[in-house]
């Protein structure tokens, strides 16, 4: 009787075998082809604003227009489900992976794997560190670093074309600056551009960083901290940097609430360009947004598309951005996609 | 002397004496900190922002001390916050004109029943499906925001209708912040129960020894399913005020964390984690003192990047403060280095 069990396992798990190798080979031959439908592994952070909506809907839209089956992983907020994320990827065997990276350090290891596993990996959006840059095949994303820039230009053109004086008299505008999650590459080198710009800027002397905290790149945090700024600062407040534009969103409600106007007495300009704060400059309550630009998605799939073809591309892909005052607001909203 | 013992050994002494601490300091490093000046007709300054600032977590806490009391623990409660939040402004709706596509008060009355389900939810589990409280509510915890997230359909949902703002804000006229009087409410709901009810009592007994307790008569799986069902309520009521603050639904950020915090006020305000005895006050007084803290590094200006280490060192040192065992030791350290001087002396 044992033997007859014994031989009958047996047989099975030959069968098994057999099965699971043959199934393997002919996974690989074929992702040889070139005509199958690519799988790409996608892990983006989370939702955390309607930003982050529109880049995910983008990327879902342009997978679907280039015919490249997307497996869309959302990691709400945490590494460890994006690393987990990245690490089914390699299992599923997927053609390629692209993922937004929520802090810049800490991806070596899964990438190598990635690497050993030979599955190209494309970085949208945000930046990371790494000892060995080959571990990715290309970056496509914003130029942080231009956005914090450009926010600074307008302001200083601004206040000059408006003529405006500083609130407490002195000869300095005052600036508080509402910055991104800690550690995040697009907080680090938007507060870099922005502070860069203003050192090489021939009017350096007449603009003072008041202070500057972490309002986590959300609307709670913002507003709470917008509050503490005014507490403290009230009066010499002449201008807030928001490092995205629902933590301006959430500032205007604290600047109300503390009775000043928000966009009038303290002069507001934040980055990404989503539709919330359209509404808001039209309603006169914020001046300026620099766009950063979410629709990646037809840029990430072209790039994949020739990857996989075995062209070669750029390390660092950029998309294009634009700068949008209140008073082109207007005209501008109805045509936003985000 | 008699009398400072007194003060010194009553429950509420240890959490107001850490609160104390950390108002001192922030009257000495804090510039105009007990400023409260009118602005557009309400108060306006630091102590008023704190005290708003803090009712959700108050409300949050209320639920959570009962529950504790029990020996057990809800870590869904952030994550029923968004939920609320979600539904309640699904309901009012994203108009940009500012007309609300259902009545407000139906979607306030829908963001605090789904705490409640949510609630119910956890206490069946806990109660008559006896799984560990830990583990039961990490189903919603972990559940929670992705419902909140299917809701909204993973936007923010932001409200332009204007009364809305009033539940996190001020009512025209009112010259204080809502939030600071539904959390007002709220503990006065909560002490007329425990003076009009036995269930304070009930609750305390079922957290020392269920067993014993259920020989005495009471209805041990009714309790437990009721604080359960109370804490949920809590968090509905909380996840109105979190998406009024900002009017708008944020699933993934609304609430996050909050689940920590409240057991952190409800530690830090003398409830012991293992159950029985239970501090209402004490609770409260822990949620004013996390805001404390949080407003105090924003007030400082303490770098983004060093403030949840800054964070961490105060709230190590409250909890030292406060912590009995530690007290023992450090007295017994502090005699027998008087002893060893006096001994080195002779």
């Amino acid at each position: 009787m044992k033997k007859v069990l014994s031989i009958v396992v047996g047989l099975l798990l030959l069968t098994m075998a057999i099965g699971c190798g043959s199934n393997t080979s002919s996974d690989k031959s074929s992702a040889g082809k070139g005509d199958k439908q690519i799988v790409m592994g996608f892990s983006q952070i989370g939702a955390e604003s309607e930003w982050r909506t529109a880049h995910t809907k983008d990327i879902k839209q342009a997978a679907q227009d280039a015919g490249i089956k997307l497996i869309f992983s959302d990691a709400q907020q945490k590494q460890e489900n994006q690393i987990k994320a990245i690490r089914s990827f390699i299992a599923q065997g997927v053609d390629i992976i692209a993922f937004t990276p929520i802090v810049e350090t800490g991806w070596d290891t899964v990438l190598k794997e990635a690497k050993d596993a030979k599955i190209p990996v494309i970085i949208v959006d945000r930046d990371v560190k790494l000892n060995d840059d080959s571990l990715y095949v290309a970056k496509i994303g914003t130029d942080s670093v231009t956005e914090g820039q450009n926010a600074f230009k307008w302001i200083d053109e601004y206040m000059k074309k408006q003529n405006k004086k500083p609130r407490d008299g002195g000869d300095k505008f005052n600036i508080v600056v509402l910055e991104g999650t800690v550690g995040s590459s697009v907080a680090v080198r938007r507060s870099q551009g922005f502070t860069e710009a203003m050192k090489a800027s021939p009017d350096a002397s007449k603009y003072e960083i008041l202070a500057s905290q972490t309002g986590e790149f959300t609307r709670q945090k913002g507003q709470e901290v917008m509050e503490s700024f005014l507490k403290s600062y009230g009066d010499k407040i002449d201008i807030l940097f928001a490092q995205n534009d629902d933590m301006a969103l959430g500032a205007i409600q604290a600047i109300e609430a503390a009775g000043l106007k928000p966009g009038k007495d303290i002069t507001i300009i934040s980055i990404d360009g989503v539709k919330g704060i359209f509404q808001a400059m039209i309603e006169g309550k914020s001046n300026c947004t620099v766009e950063c630009n979410p629709l990646q998605g037809k840029l990430l799939m072209e790039t994949a598309k020739k990857i996989l073809k075995g062209e070669k591309v750029e390390k660092n892909v950029f998309v294009k951005e634009g700068v949008f005052p209140a008073d082109t607001a207007k005209d501008t909203l109805p045509s936003r996609k985000y | 002397m008699n009398k400072f013992k007194k003060i010194t050994s009553s429950s509420m002494f240890l959490p107001l004496f850490a609160l104390g601490i950390l108002l001192l300091f922030n009257i000495v490093f804090v510039n105009d900190f007990l400023a409260i000046s009118m602005e557009n007709g309400h108060l306006y300054g630091r102590l008023i922002d704190i005290l708003s600032r803090s009712s959700s977590l108050i409300i949050l806490s209320l639920g959570m001390t009962f529950v504790i009391a029990t020996s057990g623990i809800d870590i869904s409660v952030g994550a029923v916050v968004a939920i609320s939040a979600a539904i309640c402004c699904m309901l009012i709706g994203g108009r940009g004109d500012g007309i609300p596509e259902h009545p407000m008060i139906l979607a306030m009355l829908a963001g605090i029943g789904i705490g409640v389900i949510c609630g119910i939810w956890n206490g069946l589990l806990v109660s008559k499906i006896k799984i560990q409280p830990v583990v039961a509510t990490l189903i919603l915890m972990v559940a929670g925001r992705g419902i909140a997230q299917l809701l909204t359909q993973g936007q923010i949902i932001t409200v332009y209708y204007k009364p809305f703002s009033y539940i996190g804000a001020n009512i025209p006229g009112s010259i204080l912040p809502t939030p600071i009087f539904i959390a007002a409410l709220m503990v006065l709901l909560v002490i007329l129960i425990l003076k009009k009810t036995s269930l304070g009592l009930f609750i305390q007994s079922v957290g020392i020894n269920p067993t014993a307790s259920r020989y005495a008569g009471i209805n041990v799986v009714l309790i437990i399913f009721l604080v359960y069902a109370f804490s949920g309520f809590c968090a509905g009521v909380s996840g109105l005020i979190e998406s009024s603050l900002i009017r708008a639904a944020d699933a993934n950020n609304a609430g996050l964390n909050m689940e920590m915090d409240a057991i952190l006020a409800v530690a830090l305000g003398g409830t012991l984690l293992s159950g029985g005895k239970f501090y209402i006050g004490g609770s409260i007084i822990g949620a004013i003192t996390i805001q404390t803290l949080t407003t105090t590094m924003y007030a400082i200006g303490v770098s983004s990047d060093q403030l949840p280490v800054v964070k961490a060192i105060t709230v190590i040192i409250l909890c030292l403060v406060q912590s009995k065992k530690f007290q023992t030791v450090f007295n017994s350290w502090k005699n027998k280095r008087q002893s060893q001087k006096v001994v080195d002396r002779t």
